[in-house]
């Protein structure tokens, strides 16, 4: 969103610990060189005559602008990035905090690798399935775009998203995207795996399938059949185009609603089985101690959670009056019921409007006009999905999971607006 | 086509299913693989409507896709069961992993694998508590945490070393994996390592997992 146009995060580290947003500033000469490169050529400047424009400004009208392009590019003024963390696997977080609406732009897609990208020519990808099935079948590319084809929006999001803000003595200069930037929204097309595994002769006492990835860290996950007969896909567009390499060129598995790490992408072999296969991704890594001297095994389903993405860190609101508090909610259950705002430190709630689409699985953003009296201000979100979960707070997390649990952090953010309209990270106490 | 249009997945469903399912899974571990998992109190064809289809034998063949040999599934059927199903025959011992250890892990891992600078691999607490969820400064090492050495190997072969992924020679990946049983104190520093040692050690974290209860709803879990 950027309401001041000058402040950029760039440059994180850490993944799983708590990332740094560095601010730079963006000089409004290097802006206007920017676009004189752009351009190219001759550029007028408009002399001085209102409009609350600079005298230097290029006037548009007065010169031709540029001839279209085989592939767009964003304007030279619009510079959102990815964060980049230092993991040795690799990741990267989507700037939330920069985007509208729901949909995340490919190439902000966040990323969260076990070996980083294998590059895959596409005549050479293969997708096996085998095990448990009457006809262990090799499917090229192509073959999988002749099936009939599903189309639909969904949010994927790693597990271990909200780590660094699910802590008590957590950073208070940490941007949406340093906290949660491991959650994107995207249009995914492909093949049920439904009609795959039908097509195969899937045995009927199967009841779980391995999925293994052909990255280098050949990831590989056990999903009960269950969520194949459900909503399980191969999918190979992402948003109108081909998945790009960061998210599984040319085919991954997606699992709508359930933690990132599960849709496996790049996925070159399924096989059936009657018991889970107890990968390290499912055992060692992916599970989540809970009191008792226990973890849960097979945590599949994100709950419910929502986060403001406007006004954030590093914000800082110019004046009282209104301002929009806008965000996105999501649940991997279904549909996004209510998000409700306190902007009391949640002393009090209010609901927030849901933007249309709300779809299930999928990100909701939500609006609500707040007029700011210019006072110390503590805003909050919570989100409310169709089976009456209540997006906790980390203390009732913490209560029930323990201190040290890990995975799954979905508790309540908040935001503290100062009287110098600054904002800064602050989660309920 | 019901299904491709269908959004409403009921997540309590799943859940008592994969928890009967786990339970079965334990079940046939702890009794040796016994062939009679008991009757599931809820089969998948109970979960859902219109999702839960048998799957259809010949009915809705569209024919894409070409038959799979076994020549073709060996090149990638890599996985290692927790009953030791899929592991390579032969075998190494626990003095000739360490040096293998040392020429290809020690760099990342520690001289005793407690060091780092990646994953600490080594370590037991006392008791083999599991105080994971009470202690956010605990390592999860092999010998606190996995609950299978048969993962060990598994990701031990197709994932490792981070530099050469899958250059270890089954030989090797059992010397690593013997090797890191005895850096957590699983196994003797003269022992051999093989598959019947890898498929029955009893990992001290072995029965410390359950399955997911979260439901949704108002009760958090």
């Amino acid at each position: 969103m950027q309401k001041d146009g000058k402040k950029i995060p760039v440059a994180p580290k850490g993944d799983g610990e708590a990332p740094q947003d560095k601010v730079r500033t963006v000089s409004r000469r290097a802006l206007i060189t920017g676009a004189a490169a752009t351009a190219g050529s001759v550029m007028t400047v408009g002399a001085a005559r209102g409009l609350g424009i600079e005298q230097s400004s290029v006037d548009p009208t007065r010169v031709p602008g540029e001839r279209p392009m085989e592939v767009g590019s964003r304007s030279p003024f619009e510079t959102p990035e990815k964060q980049l963390s230092g993991s040795a696997g690799g990741s990267s977080r989507t700037p939330h905090h920069e985007l509208h609406g729901i949909l995340t732009p490919a190439d902000l897609h966040f990323e969260r690798h076990h070996h980083v990208i294998p590059q895959i020519n596409p005549t050479q990808y293969r997708l096996l399935i085998h095990g448990m099935v009457d006809r262990p079948t090799l499917f090229t590319l192509g073959d999988l775009k002749r099936f009939p084809q599903v189309a639909r929006l969904h949010f994927i999001e790693c597990s271990g998203n909200g780590g660094a803000g699910s802590r008590t003595d957590a950073n208070p200069r940490m941007s949406p995207q340093a906290m949660d930037g491991l959650l994107s929204t995207s249009e995914w097309s492909g093949v049920a795996l439904a009609t795959l595994f039908e097509e195969v002769g899937a045995h009927s006492d199967a009841t779980w399938f391995l999925a293994e990835g052909s990255d280098a860290a050949v990831m590989s996950r056990s999903i009960p059949m269950e969520k194949a007969w459900d909503d399980a896909m191969i999918a190979y567009g992402q948003n109108g185009e081909a998945i790009r390499p960061e998210q599984g060129y040319p085919a991954r598995l997606f699992l709508p609603g359930w933690e990132g790490n599960t849709s496996v992408k790049w996925v070159r072999r399924l096989e059936l089985s009657d018991r889970p296969f107890m990968s390290r991704e499912e055992t060692s890594k992916y599970s989540d101690p809970i009191r008792g001297g226990k973890a849960r095994l097979f945590s599949f389903v994100m709950d419910a959670k929502s986060l403001i993405t406007y006004p954030v860190y590093p914000d800082r609101l110019t004046s009282p009056g209104f301002v929009e508090v806008s965000g996105y909610a999501w649940t991997g259950r279904g549909v996004i019921d209510r998000v409700e705002i306190s902007a009391d430190g949640g002393s009090t709630w209010a609901d927030a409007a849901l933007q249309e689409p709300v779809l299930p699985k999928c990100t909701t953003r939500f609006r609500y006009a707040w007029d700011w009296d210019g006072r110390p201000a503590h805003l909050m979100s919570r989100a409310i999905d169709e089976t009456g979960y209540v997006q906790p707070t980390l203390e009732q997390i913490t209560d029930v999971r323990g201190p040290g649990t890990r995975y799954h952090y979905n508790s309540i953010r908040g935001w503290r607006v100062n009287a110098d309209g600054s904002v800064e990270f602050q989660p309920p106490v | 086509m019901r299904r491709l249009s269908r959004y409403g997945w009921r997540a309590q469903h799943l859940a008592a299913f994969a928890s009967t399912l786990f339970a079965v899974w334990a079940c046939g571990v702890n009794e040796g693989g016994s062939e009679d998992p008991g009757e599931p109190t809820l089969s998948w064809t109970d979960v859902g409507s219109s999702a839960a289809r048998p799957p259809s034998g010949e009915v809705g063949r569209y024919g894409f896709g070409s038959p799979a040999s076994a020549v073709d599934i060996a090149m990638w059927d890599i996985d290692i069961s927790p009953d030791g199903a899929g592991l390579p025959p032969g075998g190494s011992t626990v003095t000739d992993g360490l040096k293998v250890y040392q020429k290809k892990c020690m760099a990342c891992h520690g001289p005793t694998g407690t060091e780092g600078p990646f994953d600490v691999l080594a370590g037991r607490v006392p008791g083999d508590e599991f105080r994971f969820a009470e202690d956010r400064s605990l390592r999860s090492t092999v010998g606190s945490y996995w609950p299978f050495a048969t993962t060990l190997f598994d990701y031990t072969r197709r994932a490792m070393p981070f530099d050469f992924p899958g250059s270890l020679s089954d030989e090797e990946v059992y010397g690593v994996v013997g090797a890191m049983l005895f850096l957590n104190g699983l196994l003797s520093e003269d022992a051999v390592v093989d598959s019947a040692t890898v498929a029955e050690i009893i990992m001290p974290a072995r029965d410390r997992f359950i399955p997911d209860d979260r439901t949704g709803g108002p009760k958090i879990r």
